[in-house]
């Protein structure tokens, strides 16, 4: 059982390599953004599945049953962090039009006016 | 008065807050009324912070425990640590905090009329406050969570205001990339505290820095805030959005980033002293800040002396710049373990670096004002299109002339100051670091001549035979950056005993901090 409760971070893990594959090799804005948003997911399961404890309720105090809870900080945390990440990814894509306005093109590698 | 004393580090953030949000609906009435309201907003933040720096150098760390029943009580009773979110206002902090509003005085009542043309200025202004805002609680938080919290409204509305001119078309690639390295460098500060909180169960710098292993996981969270940070203030090799991003924002907001990325450079000084402090990892730390204060030093300085594009130009030296104060307080970390290297040196070499970073926020900022200044008038950024402006625009070549010397370390300029400091101890610790160093600093001033003979001296080319001075509020909002670089210039000694000084023995005494948090109980 205990090695049930790894799966999140192997997850985790996973999503962060493609987040990096995606970033480091996609020249298209709209794929870059994605791949931002799948690291972003990454970083987040990662930190949610630091909290939990195997068969723990929900942590509110008032009527709980007894026995173990789950830990409440990492899930307000990661709450704190999709909020933010929601509106890096809404800006970033308002960029991604504004560009494709401008340029026709969202490759970044035609798109790209400074160079040096 | 005292009311305001002790709520003061909470009342910096909390006012450009709320004031953000209320911008856009007096810019309803009158965009007269929203003008004198931003500024009336950033000068009374300024006092506050002026009342709290008084009462850190007068009774040492400010804590402010949110949600406590006061201030100061940061243990809940019958808690051994700290649950709350708490703000540790210390000498460094208290130091950054004053750079902070200085620039953002500056850059807000330049911003009166260099923005006039733009449409949107109601969220331009709202934007504007809340970079304060990030950059404030980035400097005064004790809390790892909140500094990554602080951190995004930073990044966010930064990114937004350097792509605000969008009918530019490369000012949204600008902002696109400062976002995109802001978005990746936050997530791995985000993993970086799972992975503390994970091991400690803790969020509060303080009360981590008492009882961190330094296990592998530590390191590994070590290196990842180390490397996010330098790709947010943009050191060698991880500059790469830097000239990109302060080229195409405007000018006002060119020296907000710029101040950000300060910010983001004490973030990397807290985590360093403050949480990894007590471990055997300030060495090897303190390698690897020199090592980047040396490149970002060289190559910077390097890729500025061909560019044509004024404002790409001075971006460049600001990574050069960044380079001192890296090297500076890289060697106190280096020797922080060896008490006797310390005192020797170390002192020495940390107070060139941070009395550095208030120099460059003010003569860098002032160039760039400056080419703001010629960019507004003239519609271009290239050196080769200018020419004469001498004649037309008095204030502004001063303005130039007094940053230029200042940016290259000619005496009496406040550059000259605290580069004489890093020059004179770096010496004991390295000769050749510090000879890399006095010639970045010869290069810099050909560099800057050429800018001059470039744009300002010369026949004056026939498009701009009637170009005028900068508007006025341009003018006071350069203005201000150089009176207090002639206040620094003329007495260097003052500012370095009673605010630099306090900002390193901030950084070197690991203990005060930890107390500040753990000691406060009921």
């Amino acid at each position: 059982m205990g090695s049930l409760l790894n799966f999140p971070f192997l997850a985790a893990v996973i999503l962060a390599g493609i987040a990096l594959y995606i970033l480091i090799f996609k020249k298209n804005m709209i794929k870059f953004i994605m791949g931002i948003a799948l690291l972003e997911a990454s970083v987040n399961l990662f930190f949610v599945a630091l909290g939990y404890r195997e068969g723990g309720g929900a942590p509110i105090y008032t009527n709980s049953p007894a026995g173990i809870m789950v830990l409440p900080v990492p899930q307000a945390l990661v709450l704190t962090s999709i909020v933010i990440g929601v509106s890096i990814l809404a800006l970033m894509l308002s960029m991604a039009i504004r560009t494709y306005r401008h340029t026709g093109n969202i490759d970044t590698e035609k798109s790209r006016r400074m160079k040096g | 008065m005292n009311f305001l004393t002790s709520n003061s580090s909470i009342l910096i953030i909390a006012i450009p807050l709320l004031a953000a949000f209320l911008v856009p609906l007096i810019s309803k009435a009158s965009a007269k009324g929203r003008n004198i309201f931003v500024v009336v907003v950033t000068v009374f933040v300024g006092i506050l912070v002026a009342i709290l720096a008084k009462d850190v150098y007068a009774n040492g760390a400010h804590i402010y425990t949110l949600g406590a029943a006061l201030p100061d009580i940061t243990l809940p009773r019958g808690y051994i640590v700290p649950v709350r979110i708490i703000l540790e206002v210390d000498g460094m902090s208290i130091f950054m905090g004053i750079v902070t509003a200085i620039v953002s005085l500056a850059a807000v009542v330049y911003s009166l009329s260099f923005m006039k043309r733009e449409t949107g200025q109601d969220k331009f202004y709202t934007l504007f406050l809340l970079m304060m805002v990030g950059m404030f609680g980035l400097e005064f938080t004790g809390d790892l969570f909140n500094l990554f919290v602080f951190l995004e409204i930073l990044s966010i509305s930064g990114a937004a205001l350097a792509a605000f001119r969008t009918r530019f078309g490369d000012t949204v690639e600008g902002g696109f990339k400062y976002l995109s390295i802001s978005a990746i460098a936050a997530l791995m500060v985000l993993f970086a505290i799972a992975l503390l909180y994970a091991q400690y169960g803790l969020l509060n710098i303080g009360a981590l820095a008492a009882v961190i292993q330094f296990t592998s996981l530590d390191k590994l969270a070590l290196a990842l805030m180390a490397i996010a940070f330098a790709i947010k203030l943009g050191a060698v090799p991880l500059h790469m959005w830097v000239p990109d991003t302060y080229t195409v924002a405007p000018a006002s907001i060119t020296i907000m980033l710029m101040a950000a990325s300060q910010a983001c450079l004490y973030a990397l000084f807290r985590i360093g002293f403050t949480l990894y402090g007590g471990t055997t990892g300030t060495i090897s730390m303190g390698w690897i800040v020199i090592i980047l204060g040396v490149l970002s030093m060289f190559v910077g300085v390097t890729m500025a002396i061909p560019q044509t594009d004024i404002k790409r130009l001075m971006a460049y030296h600001s990574v050069s710049q960044i380079g001192y104060m890296l090297l500076g307080v890289g060697v106190g970390l280096a020797v922080l373990g060896d008490t006797a290297a310390l005192n020797a040196y170390g002192r020495q070499a940390m107070s060139g670096g941070i009395f550095h970073i208030i120099n460059y926020a003010l003569y860098k900022g002032l160039l760039f004002l400056t080419a703001g200044a010629l960019f507004y008038r003239l519609g271009t950024r290239d050196l080769n299109k200018m020419g004469g402006l001498a004649r037309n625009m008095k204030f502004t070549t001063i303005f130039f002339i007094i940053g230029a010397l200042a940016i290259s370390g000619i005496p009496p300029f406040n550059g000259f100051a605290s580069k004489f400091l890093i020059y004179e101890s770096v010496y004991q610790f390295s000769p050749i670091l510090s000879i890399i160093a006095m010639l970045v600093s010869i290069i810099t001033l050909a560099s800057f001549t050429k800018v001059f003979q470039a744009a300002f001296t010369g026949p004056a080319l026939p498009q701009h035979k009637d170009v005028k001075e900068a508007p006025r509020s341009m003018l006071i909002g350069m203005g201000i950056l150089a009176v207090v670089i002639i206040f620094f210039s003329l007495c260097p000694g003052l500012i370095v005993d009673n605010i630099v000084q306090p900002a390193v023995d901030a950084l070197i005494n690991q203990g005060a901090y930890i107390n500040g948090i753990m000691g406060g109980g009921l």
